[in-house]
Parts: structure tokens; sequence; C-alpha cells
């Protein structure tokens, strides 16, 4: 374009650029409170830690509890448990993860009782692996919650937890 | 739009036409000149529209009396179904209603993809016709969770976990569409809230629809081009609206049947239990209507393939007046597609069967191998069967087949203008 051509910008262009500028910032700040108000509110938030009492969970025995309305499987492993899940070897799985970093505390295996795939609730003690299996679309997982075969992509997930003492554990 | 200009006879009528032309829509939509050869495929159109009002009407009495949330909709429903006067019947016909209302809209999908009714120049009717189904599957879904039970509580599951497969920002986009961590109360009100909107907006569509369709008017079983109005229409009132009533009435036996004597065989038993986040029922299965795309879901052993494979099946439907090639409309006269035609029809009913089954072993294979057909049938088979299929000889007019053998008819034949149109 030569410079003949190009249009020097005047007031008036000046004006519509600053009120479409104007006007966006606007249509966002009232879009935004709308698009927002769908996400977890303050009382949804304000239940994201909860404590369970382990006393009376015996080898190889699992309790279900609900957290963040999720439910959540306690898990105490018994030896072979605790021995086949770190006898794997990684190469073999879809989500290579090690055992002893799922399970710090090897005997207890903490994690979100939600299948990674479509969030079905997995069955306890089911399955190719001995250790859970989801009904809904086939997927089985080991003795450490790891994906093993059909259509989840992840290990079910470890939530954030600490042993507030020996018999109990706080979850978040 | 009208193709004459209408005065209202009387001065008050002119007054109020002047001002709003609301007699001169009603003229149009009376005299609206339609094809004398439509056949009782053509009535679901009506039936639809039928459909649609009755779930608006039995939704909004329903809506007096249901309550949205976890802890009570389970039990408002049971005392729709115990307490409410006359509260059973309109439950029923509405969760029935849902069923007829696909049953209706199948069979309208399959007589487009039949006489070609999707072809130039009516792409945009069928667009929004799809966008009419897309938003009837969302509602019906939604609808589906609000009584809480335990197929309402995990179907909302499955299928909001559906976009935990897009990278990245899944998670944070589930999290939004429940308005918390997993599907709870404030899921339950927000899908009490849409559920009744989009109904509206599938009202909204359903004037375009019919907006669209008046402008180049009504495909026929020959599919052929007609003049208008011409030997080969007849007005819409009385012809069209009391062949219509009469396949009405016939749908509404079907209708009444599944109310009153079999109302709960399209539902599963499970949605009579209430909803629990720490039980999964043994096997999940959505409505029967939305089986075909579970079964594509299911087929793919990858989740985020899976669900890209589930929503291309109905994209693919979208885009498919610019799949099939054929520049003739009637199945009548394509002997190859008609066959094709039949396999894809045998071929979503087998996806259907399987979608009930569970996901495994001959299901699943079965399951791939119908998944894979669907995407040939519209992706491959059609647009080279449009460019390789020999059609049959079209006739010139609706009247020409009944007048066949005349010796116009065979001088009209031997035109040189006519030949090229084939």
């Amino acid at each position: 374009m030569s410079d003949s051509e190009k249009k020097k910008p005047n007031r008036r262009d000046f004006i519509v650029t600053a009120t479409t500028a104007a006007g966006a910032v606007g249509v966002g700040a009232v879009v935004w409170p709308l698009v927002d108000q769908m996400n977890p509110d303050a009382s949804v938030k304000a239940l994201a830690s909860t404590e369970v009492d382990i006393s009376a969970v015996e080898p190889g025995q699992s309790i279900t509890v609900l957290w963040r309305g999720k439910p959540v499987f306690i898990k105490r492993r018994t030896k072979e448990e605790i021995d086949s899940a770190r006898a794997v070897d990684l190469s073999e799985l879809k989500h290579p993860e090690k055992d002893e970093d799922r399970a710090k505390n090897p005997e207890w295996l903490v994690m979100l009782g939600v299948c990674t795939h479509l969030g079905c609730v997995p069955l306890t003690d089911k399955g190719d692996y001995g250790a859970w299996f989801c009904p809904c679309h086939g997927s089985h997982y080991d003795t450490s919650g790891r994906i093993r075969k059909g259509p989840a992509p992840t290990n079910m997930e470890v939530p954030k937890y600490e042993f507030v003492n020996s018999n109990t554990i706080k979850i978040g | 739009m009208s193709d004459h200009e209408y005065t209202p006879k009387s001065k008050v009528g002119k007054w109020f036409n002047d001002r709003l032309p609301l007699l001169t829509l009603a003229n149009h939509l009376t005299d609206y000149p339609t094809p004398k050869n439509l056949n009782y495929w053509w009535t679901f159109g009506g039936i639809l529209t039928f459909c649609l009002i009755t779930q608006i009407i039995t939704g909004i009495v329903l809506g007096m009396h249901y309550v949205a949330h976890a802890d009570l909709a389970f039990q408002s429903v049971e005392h729709i179904m115990r307490d409410v006067n006359y509260g059973w019947l309109i439950r029923y016909v509405h969760a029935n209603g849902a069923s007829m209302f696909f049953l209706a809209v199948y069979i309208h999908i399959f007589r487009s993809l039949y006489y070609g009714s999707y072809k130039s120049p009516r792409e945009v009717i069928w667009i929004i016709g799809m966008l009419i189904y897309f938003l009837m599957m969302a509602t019906a879904f939604m609808g589906y969770v609000l009584p809480w039970g335990q197929m309402s509580f995990w179907g909302a599951t499955v299928i909001t976990n559906l976009f935990s497969a897009i990278p990245l920002v899944g998670e944070s986009i589930t999290n939004w569409l429940w308005g918390g961590y997993s599907v709870d109360n404030p899921t339950l009100t927000r899908f009490f809230s849409l559920h009744y909107l989009f109904p509206f907006l599938i009202l909204g569509l359903v004037v375009l629809h019919i907006w669209a369709l008046h402008v180049p008017g009504n495909n026929n079983p020959i599919g052929i081009d007609i003049k208008k109005p011409s030997k080969d229409t007849v007005p819409f009132h009385p012809y069209i609206v009391i062949k219509d009533a009469f396949a009405l009435l016939i749908f509404l036996l079907i209708f009444a049947f599944f109310v009153f004597f079999s109302p709960n065989i399209l539902g599963h038993a499970d949605n009579y239990i209430e909803a629990n986040p720490l039980v999964t029922p043994a096997h999940i299965v959505p409505e029967w209507y939305l089986l075909p795309f579970y079964a594509i879901l299911r087929s793919v052993p990858d989740k985020l393939l899976g669900v890209i494979a589930m929503f291309a099946a109905i994209f693919v439907l979208v885009i498919l007046p610019w799949l099939d090639t054929s520049k003739v409309r009637s199945t009548v006269f394509r002997p190859i597609y008609k066959q094709f035609y039949w396999f894809l029809v045998a071929d979503v009913l087998i996806l259907g069967y399987v979608g009930a089954m569970p996901a495994e072993g001959l299901y699943l294979l079965i399951a791939r191998v119908a998944t894979a057909y669907y995407f040939a049938h519209f992706l491959i088979i059609l647009p080279f069967l449009g460019m390789k299929e020999k059609t049959t000889p079209l006739p010139l007019s609706i009247t020409e087949p009944v007048l066949g053998g005349s010796a116009d008819m065979a001088m009209a034949r031997n035109n040189s203008d006519f030949k090229e149109k084939l």
C-alpha cells in the first residue's frame, strides 16, 4: 500500500476503538460472574477435609468414606497384596507409578474410589488383579489402585492425606 | 413467502392485519401448497410438534410439585406418584412422552435420509433439525437426572465425566459443570433450571425449522422439484391437516399403550432406588434412545478418542448434505443406495442393541465393527456412491407416473433439456 492509500487515523477512529475496547471489558465483567457462579461455592469448598477413624480395620479389609461427595477407599493391605504391588515392573504399567509413592505407609492404601474413566465406583476384591474392577466399562486395577486393563487412562487418584495419629487419617 | 396477496374480508381483520399481519400468516399456513403424493412418513413433523407441546405442558405441571434438592427430589417424585391428584398420569405421560418424542424423531430423521430431504435446497432445515435433535438429547439427559435415583445419579456422573477427557482443562470443566467435586445438589439444581429452559429453545428452533421449510416447500417421495401451486400440489388445509390428525391418532394409541399398560418398561428399575454416591449400579445403561451413541463411546478403548467418536457420530450427520454427492434425492431412484440405506438402519439398530449389553467379548467386537461401518457409510460410501451410482430415470412431475405411457410424456422424455437434468 502506498502512503496516499493509507488512511490516517482520525478522532473518530480513536472513539470507535476506545468504545469497542471499553465495551469488550464491560461484557467480560458481566459475563464472568454469570460463568463463575457455577464453580464450586464457598460452602462446598468448606467441606474440604475429613477425619477418619481406622482403628477397627483389620488387615485385608477396606472401608469407604465420603470426602467432597466422592468415595475414598481406605484399604489395609495384607503382606501378599503389598508384595504383589511392589513386584510389578513399571514398564508393564499404562500409568507408571511406584507403589512406594502411592502408599507412604505400605499397609495403608488411601485413594479416591473413582474410576478415572467416567467416574463410577469400582468394586473391591474383583477383577483380573484381585483388587478393583469397574463394572461400568470394564477397567481392572491392581492392589496399588493402578490401571492395568480397560479404558481408564490413569491410576486411581491418591488424595492429600496424613496420619493424625496411628488410628486416625485426615483426608484433604 | 406468500405466493399471492391476501386481504382479510372483514374491516376489523383488515385494520388488524395492516398493523400485524397475523392473518396473512394464517392464510399462508392454510393455503400452503403441499405435494399431493406425501405419504404417512411425512406426518411425523406434526406428531413431533404435538410431542413437544405435551412435554412442555406436563413438564410445567410437574414443576409445580417437584422439589429440586438432593435430599428431597426423590421423595417429591414419589409424592407426585402417590399423593398429587393424577400425578401418576402426568408423570407417566412426561416420562413416556420423552421416549415417544425420540421414537418420532428417529422416524422423522430416517424419512429424511430415505427421501433425501436434507439435500439442496433444504440443508438449513436439516441443520436446524440436527440442532433440535442435539438439544433434545441434552434435555432428556438432564430430565432423567431430576428424580435423583441411582440411574439418574450415575448416568449424570458418567456423562459429565465425558468432559474430563478434554486435555488440560477437563477437570476444571467437570468441577464447573458439577458446582463441586462430584455430582451433587448444585448439579441437580442447575440441571432443573436448564431442563426447564431447553424445551423453549427447541420451540424457537422448531419455528425456524418450519420457516426454513416453507421457503422451498416440502420435499416429496419421488424427490423432484415441483411447481407450486400446480396440479402436483394440494393446499395444506384440509388435506394435510386431516392426514396428520389421523396419523397422530394412531400414534396416540401407541403412546397410551405405554402410559397405561407398561409405563415403566422403557425405564430402569434401579432408578426407583435413591441416589447413593458410594455404590455404582452393576450395569449402567442410558435410556434406549441414546444407546447407539453409548455403544460408539464404549467401542473405542481410549477415553478421549471414545468421546470424540461419540460426538463425531452426531456431527457427521450435520455435514451430511455435503457428504452425499448424489443429485438425485429420493432413494426410489437409487437402487444401490437403497441397499446401503437399509444396511445403515440395521447398523444403528445393532449399535443400539450392543449399547444395552455389557462392553465385553463378542458384544464389544460387534460394537466395533458396527461403529466402523457407521462412519464408513457417511464418510466413504455416500461420497463415492453419489458419483458412481447409475440412477433410474426420474419422472417429470408427480402426475406423470400416473399418466405414464401417454404420447405427451414420451415426447417430454425425449426432450434434450430433460435428459441433461438426469
